[in-house]
């Protein structure tokens, strides 16, 4: 029974925010998190070892991939952890690490930039990881429906897309709360 | 007291131990062997006196996670700190308990 104040280590589960760069990432983490985004790196030459799309990257050792990130307390036994995706495509190698073992993405849209998270969806749906789509109107206008957005980019029907706003804590939480539903549904027919 | 137990009792951990969301809590008090920690290993010892994930860590040191990592291992083996594994998750098995309480715990943010 050494050392009796030290608080057992709580349980720990990740959702990953994905999209290209600029759609809001980092600012959806932000506004659900209990702590100010932190922000760690990575060097690439440990974590880029045996990935073609870093040919020539050996040189430059000082060259890291930031991670941005943040928590929700759930209960006193179980952490959520929110991880911001590296959002330049040259950092996608980091995805399939960051990939293991989370529960779910949330993959953010940019209706002014419909191209920029076409890659992310591709993703998730290869490896058969669940997720929702998240339409982050920026300054909260919404100009098309989620069913346009859901043909845009040629979502199964099963996708929920949820209007947001990832400046707004209410709003990321719905976008999170969606992805739990979808979750606890496909859980409860398994 | 089997201070490797939680890396599947191998006495040798390594890297593929510590995820990003693995949590480390110093070993209160130390073991009487332990060898002295270094001034790094010392300044990762007084940050995780609570339980800390692996990121956070990272983040709060402003140190990159694989180097954080290196550090852990070494703490790890000389019994300093101990090593909780995030919880299991596949896309086979899926935990509707934990998936409920994580719901939950979002409505009530
Ligand atoms: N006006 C407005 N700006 C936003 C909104 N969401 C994000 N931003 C800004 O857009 C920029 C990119 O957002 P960020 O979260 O860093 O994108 P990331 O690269 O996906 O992490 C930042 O300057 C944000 O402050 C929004 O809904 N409205």
């Amino acid at each position: 029974m050494a050392g009796s104040e030290t608080p057992a280590a709580p349980d720990t589960v990740k959702i990953l925010i994905a999209g290209g760069f600029g759609v809001g990432k980092t600012t959806m983490v932000g506004s659900v998190s209990e702590i100010m985004p932190l922000r760690t790196e990575e060097s690439l030459t440990v974590a880029g070892l045996g990935v073609d799309d870093l040919a020539g990257i050996e040189q430059k050792r000082a060259t890291t991939v930031a991670l941005d990130f943040g928590r929700i307390t759930i209960n006193d036994h179980l952490v959520l952890y929110l991880f911001g995706t590296p959002g330049q495509q040259r950092f996608w190698f980091m995805w399939n690490d960051l990939a293991v073992g989370a529960l779910g993405a949330v993959v953010l849209f940019d209706v002014r930039r419909p191209d920029s998270s076409f890659a992310a969806v591709d993703f998730f749906e290869r490896r058969g990881i669940p997720f929702v789509v998240g339409v982050n109107g920026f300054d909260g206008k919404h100009p098309y429906p989620a069913e346009d957005i859901r043909d845009a980019l040629a979502l199964p029907a099963d996708v929920p897309v949820v209007l947001c706003d990832a400046r707004d804590r209410e709003s990321s939480k719905d976008v999170l709360i969606a992805l739990l539903d979808l979750l606890i549904a496909s859980a409860a027919r398994s | 007291m089997r201070p490797f137990a939680l890396t599947g009792g191998r006495t040798r951990p390594s890297r593929a131990d510590f995820t990003l969301i693995t949590t480390v809590t110093a070993v209160d008090p130390p073991p009487e062997r332990a060898p002295r920690p270094q001034p790094e290993q010392a300044r990762i010892l007084r940050r995780c006196v609570r339980p800390l994930a692996v990121a956070e860590l990272a983040a709060l040191l402003d140190l990159p996670v694989s180097v954080v990592v290196i550090m852990l291992c070494d703490l790890l083996e000389a019994g300093l700190i101990t090593a909780r594994p995030p919880h299991p998750v596949s896309t086979r098995t899926t935990d509707l308990d934990l998936l409920q309480k994580v719901r939950d715990g979002l409505g009530r943010l």
